[in-house]
């Protein structure tokens, strides 16, 4: 199971730095969201894998998992869903009252300016 | 406890709410509320400030669970300092946004406004790493929503560059707290420092990792080269006030680096140690080269302001390299007046903007504008300020970095490179300065095309829709003063930075403070 983890959280991460570096909105943003699965995965495991484990205090149980690490995750999803959805509004803003969807700005664009 | 502590986390939130859930459409309304909001937490920050002041550290204990179970509030000497240094900061922004007319010209800047301020304060006060994450968050998404306040193609593209950039930042948080909660089984700040110290130097591998890891998240919130990209352009095209409240959230990347490499990896511990004073130091170096420059090749003055504001991130930087109390009070000094100077400066090219019509912030020889006098006065101070000439503090503050590095390792090269440089940004703004308030416009010559984004599209060299000039022109000349204060208050203002780093630098206080806080 851990190597399967790990090559889950290293294949999410390698292909979301891959498609970041499109440098083209549509592609960002699924990159980003590929590594917030990846950053998930992995807070998720830093808590160490185990199976059939209760988080819970219960009488007479001896062996637990760790329950802050999903606890994090939670809010780490929540957190990376919300961005999701600014990001978008933004990228589709962008793309539609500048014509282009490219994340870099060109040298003139970036002289131009006030 | 002390439930003072959480106030200026919790009201900014429920004044935001509340502006933008019953008068969303009421400006005055939204303004009573804001700058009354900024007021109370101004004069609540200072009362925390006084009780920092002699050298008791206070824990707020969120839901009475104890560290390291819950999460806790700090307060401290450090963050108490930059608490006021955020609500005085704000209250300026907020006054000048009223005055300039800039909360007219799209919606809820207010409540966006003290969105952004919870955010800041509670990283500010946070003694726990993961919350210190979620604050991040929340004056990030804030800091998005006022990016692109005002609209326009231009500071959309720029936005969206400035989201993306930081976005990546935070999935490398994330990354660095599950690699240090991995290692430690712990979040909370001072439990952190408890178990890494005891983890032996040659199983310190990941702690290593995640050290790195998080020097590199907050080296982008502090635009240290090379990951300073996303900021010129997002400085340069965000709106006037925003820039301007921006000049303190790169101090919130200079602060987390305070905190974390003084409390968890401090400088006794032999696992990073020689790892991470060197490296920062580097990259402060190359941080203050480049800004300088920048300042010189600047198109226009939004870039120039920009790049001044990396520059003086690099003098904090070096300074905090240095991890010994006198370098890092010298660091908090220079922190307070770039934030100040930086915030100065942001605001005079937003005059200068605003009133040269469609010449706005470009490098070319125009007419006389509106206020020529006054506007000049400005950018002259601000320009003394930042590229630290005497009499004002940025003078005071790179006389103090250089005096309390005068024994570090690469000590000539330092002062080398923060002389020299101080030179090139004299230059680049003398050159700017005389071209753009002593060149005559060439008789006949044409106005330049009216640039988009420009609050001035007629063309007309003295348009400004001002609603409340002398308010801003006040708010701005207050800055001014602020900072000629800091340099003739700064042995007061060196003695407390000096005690806030003794607290600094022995963190067993803290740690004992916050794991028996019952």
């Amino acid at each position: 199971m851990e190597l399967l983890m790990a090559s889950a959280i290293g294949a999410l991460t390698a292909a979301g730095i891959y498609l970041v570096l499109r440098m083209r909105s549509f592609p960002v943003i699924l990159g980003v969201s590929l590594l917030s699965y990846a950053v998930n995965l992995f807070l998720f495991a830093s808590g160490r894998l185990a199976i059939n484990l209760p988080p819970i205090l219960h009488d007479g149980v001896h062996d637990y998992t760790d329950p802050l690490p999903q606890a994090l995750v939670l809010t780490a999803i929540v957190i990376s869903f919300g961005m999701s959805a600014v990001v978008v509004m933004l990228a589709l803003g962008a793309y539609l009252s500048g014509r282009s969807d490219a994340i870099d700005m060109s040298a003139q664009d970036t002289e131009n300016g006030q | 406890m002390n439930h003072w502590i959480i106030v200026p986390v919790v009201l900014p939130a429920i004044l935001a709410s509340v502006m933008v859930l019953s008068m969303r459409n009421e400006l005055t309304l939204q303004r009573i509320f804001s700058v009354t909001g900024a007021l109370a937490v101004l004069g609540i920050t200072i009362g925390l400030g006084m009780q920092a002041a002699s050298g008791q550290i206070q824990v707020y204990e969120l839901g009475n669970w104890p560290a390291p179970f819950g999460i806790v509030l700090v307060l401290d000497r450090l963050s108490a300092l930059m608490a006021i240094l955020t609500a005085f900061l704000a209250v300026a922004v907020l006054l000048y946004a009223m005055g300039t007319g800039w909360d007219t010209r799209g919606k809820h800047f207010h409540p966006l406004m003290h969105f952004q301020l919870m955010g800041i304060f509670g990283a500010f006060l946070t003694g726990d790493a993961f919350n210190l994450f979620v604050f991040f968050e929340v004056l990030l998404i804030a800091s998005y929503g006022l990016m692109i306040h005002a609209g326009g193609t231009m500071r959309l593209r720029a936005g969206l560059q400035y989201v993306v950039y930081n976005l990546l930042g935070s999935t490398l948080f994330l990354f660095a707290l599950g690699t240090l909660y991995g290692v430690t089984g712990t979040l909370n700040m001072a439990d952190l420092a408890v178990r890494i110290g005891e983890i032996p130097a040659d199983e310190a591998g990941l702690v290593r990792v995640g050290a790195i890891l998080l020097l590199l998240v907050f080296s982008i919130k502090a635009a240290l080269l090379p990951l300073h990209f996303w900021l010129p352009e997002t400085y340069a095209r965000a709106p006037a006030p925003v820039a301007a409240l921006f000049a303190i959230m790169t101090k919130v990347g200079a602060y987390a680096i305070i905190r974390v490499f003084t409390l968890i990896f401090g400088p006794d511990l032999s696992a990073t140690a020689s790892l991470i004073g060197p490296v920062v130091n580097v990259a402060a170096l190359l941080t203050l080269t480049v800004g300088m420059i920048g300042i010189l090749g600047a198109q226009n003055l939004g870039r120039l302001a920009a790049f001044a504001a990396i520059a003086s991130m690099g003098t904090l930087l070096i300074a905090v390299a240095g991890f010994t109390p006198e370098a890092t009070s010298a660091a908090l000094y220079y922190t307070m007046h770039s934030t100040l100077g930086g915030a100065l400066l942001f605001m005079t090219v937003d005059l200068v903007r605003e009133y040269r019509g469609a010449w706005a912030g470009s490098l070319l020889p125009g007419p006389r504008m509106a206020h020529h006098g006054m506007i000049a006065t400005l950018f002259f101070g601000a320009a003394i300020a930042t590229a630290g000439l005497p009499p004002l503090s940025g003078f005071v503050g790179k006389l103090i970095v250089l005096d309390a590095l005068r024994d570090a390792p690469q000590a000539a090269l330092i002062w080398a490179v923060v002389l020299g440089t101080s030179l090139i940004a004299v230059l680049g703004f003398a050159q700017a300065g005389s071209t753009v308030f002593w060149k005559p416009a060439p008789v006949g010559a044409p106005a330049p095309e009216p640039q988009e984004g420009t609050t001035a599209p007629s063309g007309l060299p003295q348009a400004s829709t001002h609603p409340a000039p002398a308010l801003a022109f006040s708010v701005v000349f207050g800055l001014l003063f602020a900072v000629a204060g800091l340099a003739a208050l700064a042995g007061p203002v060196t003695g407390y930075l000096a005690q806030t780093s003794a607290q600094l630098f022995a963190p067993d206080a803290y740690i004992t403070a916050v794991m028996a806080a019952r």
